[in-house]
């Protein structure tokens, strides 16, 4: 579980979040939706850490990690695992590294159960043969799930996704939303899943948190989405056709 | 940026840097990585300068000669003083800034703004210490055999042009080289090296490290990089020739 209270920044004057309250279950996959520019980058980013709020704190299982100092920052940081929206893959390294990277640096395990773990987590995202390529010579797609198998080889307590599915064909897509929404269960896993794709709200939104002119604007699950009496909610989810094509066949009424 | 706050926040990175590598085994793979590629990748740059410095040197002097009163040694004895005390440590140091400066500048920048940096973080690793240390330790290791390889190579070339045009006698080329040697010159050298191979891997990280932008703001990082470390490489020099010549 991890657990925020009263996150606030602002950049230049400019107020991005205020006063974020929210609670992230464990074994759940948590969806944070909001428009472009609405703040879930940062918000995630103060959550672990590589953003410092104005204001706020931040709880991993009633560790207040706001306060630590770097040293057990670090360890819990050892517990958690981030696919960032543009990848972030050491450009210098062959995929096969990348995955590696963090068992070599925390782990004692010998390297080939290393290199087993590596093409476990490879295997899962649906990547083969590509080991000893590096970023620069794969698709975005392909980097994304690279992101994700590296994010997962910790066998992380905390997951955090930001946007992991852009840039996917939809097959693939689901894919990679089944993956996550299953190692969150097998694992018992807190997950953070910054989306913009309707279809996985609908598919894996256990709990979906909306985000507008930077505050928690609507909390609640991807069945009381389609059934929601906010307007601004309604104005984002239903801006696609396919939701309200949606919407119309299952007979709810907006 | 006033020069007070980038003093204060380059101390807290260096601060940051010079802390235990995570795991040793993996230090020493960057450090040898490191070494090659900022030490013997520089190699072929050093010579061609080094050669070239001791040849003109040696033309120079002998061109400048007249006196009858001068002796011919004087050739080989500038070429080897000039080589020693200054060319190689410190002309080695500024050309070396531009390379491996930029180099590293632009290394660290690009991974600050394609987050490879905040990734390293959120693994729970010292990020400055896995970038930096390694780099910083290679050059500052390395750097003195480069110098003295720089020092023998300036000395051939005067050696080669000396036989090549005749302007003065091998023998007493040689002659010069040898006269009047005081090893401390070598271990001067070597101790501005050493503060050099610091100034030029660290002022650059610092630059990288802190880019905040895109491309752009790389490119100017790694310009700003060369450019500081360069001007500090010659300040140095001068405290260091005052502290240790006089
Ligand atoms: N380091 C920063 N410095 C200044 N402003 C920033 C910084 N990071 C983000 N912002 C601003 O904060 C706002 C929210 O950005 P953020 O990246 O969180 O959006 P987002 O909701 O993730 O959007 P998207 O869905 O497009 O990824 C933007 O207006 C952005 O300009
Ligand atoms: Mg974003």
């Amino acid at each position: 579980m991890i657990k925020i209270e009263n996150i606030s920044k602002a950049f230049n004057g400019e107020q991005i979040l205020s006063g974020i309250n929210v609670t992230y279950d464990q074994g759940k996959t948590n969806l944070i939706i909001g428009a472009s520019g609405s703040g879930k980058s940062v918000l995630t980013k103060c959550t672990v850490g590589l953003i410092k709020p104005d204001t706020g704190k931040v709880f991993y299982d009633d560790r207040e990690f706001t306060s630590l100092d770097n040293k057990s920052r670090q360890e819990i940081r050892t517990e958690i695992g981030m696919l960032f929206q543009g990848n972030a893959l050491f450009d210098s390294l062959t995929i096969e590294e990348n995955v590696m990277f963090p068992l070599q640096m925390h782990t004692d395990m010998k390297s080939d159960e290393i290199l087993e773990r590596v093409n476990f987590c490879l295997e899962r995202v649906q990547l083969t043969g590509v080991n000893h390529k590096y970023p620069a010579e794969i698709s975005g797609g392909m980097q994304k799930r690279v992101a994700l198998a590296r994010a997962i080889s910790m066998k992380p307590k905390y997951l955090f996704c930001d946007e992991p599915n852009s840039g996917l064909d939809p097959q693939t897509s689901i894919v990679i939303d089944q993956l996550i929404s299953e190692i969150t269960k097998e694992y018992g896993m807190t997950t953070i899943i910054v989306t913009h794709d309707m279809n996985s709200v609908m598919e894996i939104g256990e709990k979906v948190i909306f985000i507008h002119k930077g505050q928690k604007w609507w909390e609640g699950n991807s069945d009381s989405i389609l059934t929601t009496t906010n307007q601004e909610l309604s104005d984002f989810v239903f801006a696609s056709s396919v939701m309200k094509r949606l919407v119309n066949k299952s007979n709810l009424s907006i | 940026m006033s020069l007070l706050s980038h003093i204060g926040k380059f101390s807290i990175l260096i601060a940051k840097t010079f802390s235990k590598p995570e795991k040793m085994k993996i230090f020493w793979r960057q450090l040898m990585f490191e070494i090659d590629s900022l030490g013997i990748g520089s190699l072929g740059i050093i010579s061609i300068i080094s050669f070239f410095m001791g040849a003109v040197i040696t033309i120079q002097t002998s061109s400048n000669i007249d006196s009858a009163f001068i002796p011919a040694y004087t050739v080989g004895f500038t070429v080897r003083q000039s080589m020693i005390l200054e060319f190689a440590p410190t002309i080695i140091a500024l050309i070396l800034a531009g390379k491996v400066g930029s180099n590293i500048a632009s290394e660290i920048g690009t991974m600050r703004v394609s987050e490879q940096i905040d990734a390293l973080e959120i693994m729970g690793i010292n990020s400055a210490s896995y970038l930096i240390l390694p780099k910083i330790t290679a050059a500052m290791i390395i750097n003195p055999f480069l110098v003295i390889i720089s020092m023998f190579i300036g000395m051939a070339g005067g050696y080669i042009i000396a036989w090549g045009t005749g302007i003065v006698t091998t023998a007493e080329y040689i002659y010069g080289l040898e006269y009047d040697f005081k090893v401390f010159g070598v271990y001067y050298a070597i101790v501005k090296t050493v503060f050099f191979a610091f100034i030029i891997t660290a002022i650059p990280s610092y630059y990288g490290y802190y880019t905040k932008g895109g491309s752009l703001a790389v490119g100017a990082a790694s310009t700003k990089a060369v450019v500081t470390s360069s001007i500090v490489i010659l300040l140095v020099n001068y405290v260091l020739t005052q502290l240790l010549l006089i």
